[in-house]
């Protein structure tokens, strides 16, 4: 059955703009304007899309040092973002967050988080705001397959299902914990059969397939919407660049990338689908791709014109007195 | 007026706290207790050191949330829903924990209102009880504030008593920073003076125990009681000190101290966290950046050993700087100040 066609053309705009915004952040940091280290999401945008494609500003994410993607689905402001990462005043927080610690709570966005594992026992804090508050309301806990490593994400879903918090956890496997391969460092190799075994429902999909997410999606929050608890939903992915921006990419088979671009272009598999169905002209979407590549070219000619933070802002907001 | 003990005051405070603000949670092991036991009793330890006893009933499960043994779930969820509108007390139970959710409170929670250019704040009170003198060995009698006081967006309380205990725990839940509240569990049962009803003591004020001419002593925790006996001891002798309670370490109000030690040019710093690094190192820092020139004598540091905090009574006794280690301390300081001038 088609979704409503606003929703997909939404949807195409939100994955394109993260493509786009990660490809151009790509070039960009070869001029050496950007500061710092940074981790692109490109090639697992359905995961961020079809998972928050579900959720409204009352809903919550807690995201990942690869938060870029997660963000922009969220609805952060991509301007605003873009002079973040360029380390600008006026970006979402004035310069003083970066990549790594993009958030904004009018959004329901908790934050991108530089430590693996950190973000669960947040999501999960969130979830339990949800619970109290009686709303339907639902946090979700995005993460990698290196975070399913973690002992801290362990007792989040323990903690969610000992206190039927409504939280999902989205285990974005793309295959890699930094360097190393998901098939070395996940035990099991079975992330969504770890989450059944703490007692919750679990779904694994296709995370280059919008559609497969969406679904997916649907599924999990219905029981936690109406208070059955919390769900894990683990998304099969790839990421089309290294874990930072300069990692050459040793552990990956030479074609791989390639590979992967060629294979599980979310992007293309979007196009190819609604295209087959007959559900959007391609015309449409190539406007909308007009669109975003606007919207990222005035982002980054902005951000280099912009200004960076003075002096003084070094010592406010460090507490609510200064 | 009525005397309570240090557990009772805290209790009254977060009793008071959550029938005034409903934003107000407390999570942690066991604050309640009973969920899942065969007997079916709920509020079956109200915490282990019984501070939390008496909430569940009153203010049901949604706000009084018993955890598993999971620190980093317990301070991360105390975080996230801190960032989503509540007021969170997490119970660490015992300050040695830290060691298993630092991530959480020095990264996280300490972190959220600078890197989100202050969009954002992170109302949580983290309780721990601190301190050695129960015999409970070396992960469970440690005195932590230290690492906490140095890492900037946490405040960082020690009472020293109950009425104190209570007013600085109501300014800690209103506070929109993230506080680590130390409770030191040999103060837990000790009765002092506590008005009924709501009271607040103000951060960044330390409290003149005492006044007097001859030293300034600065003691924290426990050690206050401890400084107390010490100078009972020495008024025979016609020895008398300001007594200094920073109350907390983080602001810590070190304007006083250098007030203190224009009059009396002598400082003796009782703190019961090991030497290196510590909040009488650091205090002992400030002054001789900020005060050096009232100083008559050298400043005397009395802590622990650098050591883990032993087991046995006698050995563990022998590690906390008592109320006699204290007065002579003083004494030795007095006599040798004088030697030299």
């Amino acid at each position: 059955m088609s979704l409503p066609r606003d929703l997909l053309l939404r949807a195409y705009r939100q994955m394109k703009t993260i493509r786009e915004f990660e490809e151009r952040l790509h070039v960009e940091i070869q001029t050496g304007e950007i500061p710092g280290f940074t981790h692109l999401y490109s090639g697992q945008e359905a995961v961020a899309v079809g998972v928050c494609e579900h959720l409204s500003d009352q809903d919550w994410i807690a995201s990942t040092h690869r938060g870029h993607g997660h963000c922009i689905a969220k609805g952060c402001d991509v301007q605003g973002m873009m002079l973040e990462i360029y380390g600008r005043r006026d970006g979402l927080c004035k310069g003083k967050g970066g990549s790594m610690h993009i958030a904004d709570m009018t959004k329901g966005m908790l934050g991108a988080n530089a430590i693996v594992g950190g973000g669960p026992p947040i999501a999960v804090g969130a979830g339990i705001a949800c619970k109290i508050a009686k709303c339907g309301n639902v946090a979700v806990a995005f993460g990698g397959d290196g975070s399913a490593n973690q002992g801290t994400v362990f007792e989040a879903m323990n903690l969610a299902v000992v206190l039927r918090a409504p939280v999902i956890f989205v285990f974005e496997n793309n295959g890699y914990s930094e360097h190393t391969g998901a098939s070395y460092a996940v035990g099991s190799g079975d992330i969504a059969g770890r989450a059944r075994g703490f007692g919750m429902p679990a779904e694994t999909c296709d995370g280059s397939d919008f559609f497969a997410v969406y679904d997916a999606m649907a599924k999990l929050l219905k029981t936690a919407r109406a208070g059955g608890g919390p769900a894990t939903l683990e998304a099969k992915t790839t990421r089309f660049f290294g874990h930072f921006e300069g990692d050459p990419m040793l552990y990956r088979a030479k074609d791989e990338v390639a590979r992967h671009r060629e294979q599980m272009d979310c992007l293309q598999i979007f196009r190819d689908r609604v295209g087959k169905e007959g559900w959007l002209q391609s015309a449409e979407l190539d406007a909308i791709d007009t669109d975003v590549m606007a919207l990222i070219d005035s982002s980054v000619a902005k951000s280099r014109a912009a200004v960076p933070p003075s002096a003084s802002d070094l010592l406010t907001d460090v507490y609510v007195s200064y | 007026m009525r005397q309570i003990s240090m557990r009772d005051a805290i209790n009254e405070a977060l009793h008071l706290e959550m029938a005034r603000d409903p934003r107000v949670i407390v999570l942690g092991e066991d604050v309640s207790g009973g969920a899942g036991g065969t007997s079916g009793q709920r509020d079956a330890a109200g915490g282990v050191f019984g501070v939390t006893k008496g909430l569940l009933p009153k203010f049901g499960e949604d706000r009084v949330i018993d955890t598993p043994i999971s620190e980093s779930a317990i301070i991360g969820a105390a975080n996230g829903a801190a960032l989503a509108g509540l007021r969170p007390v997490a119970e660490l139970m015992f300050a040695d924990f830290l060691g298993v959710c630092f991530d959480q409170v020095f990264n996280q929670a300490a972190k959220f209102r600078y890197m989100f250019g202050g969009k954002t704040s992170c109302p949580i009170v983290i309780r721990a009880a601190t301190g050695a003198g129960m015999n409970m060995g070396a992960q469970h009698s440690q005195s932590m504030y230290a690492m906490v006081t140095g890492v900037p967006g946490l405040k960082v309380v020690v009472p020293s008593n109950a009425y104190d205990a209570k007013g600085l725990m109501l300014t800690a839940i209103r506070d929109d920073d993230p506080v680590i509240f130390f409770e030191h569990k040999a103060l837990y049962p000790r009765k002092s003076d506590v008005p009924e009803g709501d009271y607040t003591l103000p951060f960044g004020e330390a409290n003149l125990v005492r006044e007097g001419e001859h030293v300034t002593v600065v003691a924290i925790g426990r050690m206050v009681s401890f400084a107390e006996k010490a100078l009972d001891a020495l008024a025979a002798d016609g020895i008398t000190a300001d007594l200094l309670d920073p109350r907390t370490l983080s602001p810590l109000d070190d304007e006083t101290i250098y007030e203190s030690l224009d009059n009396t040019g002598h400082l003796v710093i009782i703190d019961e966290s090991p030497p290196r690094c510590s909040v009488a190192a650091d205090i002992a820092g400030l002054v001789a950046s900020n005060a050096f020139h009232s100083l008559k004598a050298p400043i005397v540091q009395l802590t622990p050993p650098h050591t883990p905090v032993p087991f046995a009574r006698e050995l563990e006794r022998a590690y906390v700087p008592g109320p006699q280690a204290i007065e002579a301390a003083i004494r030795k300081m007095l006599k040798e100040s004088r030697a030299a001038s």
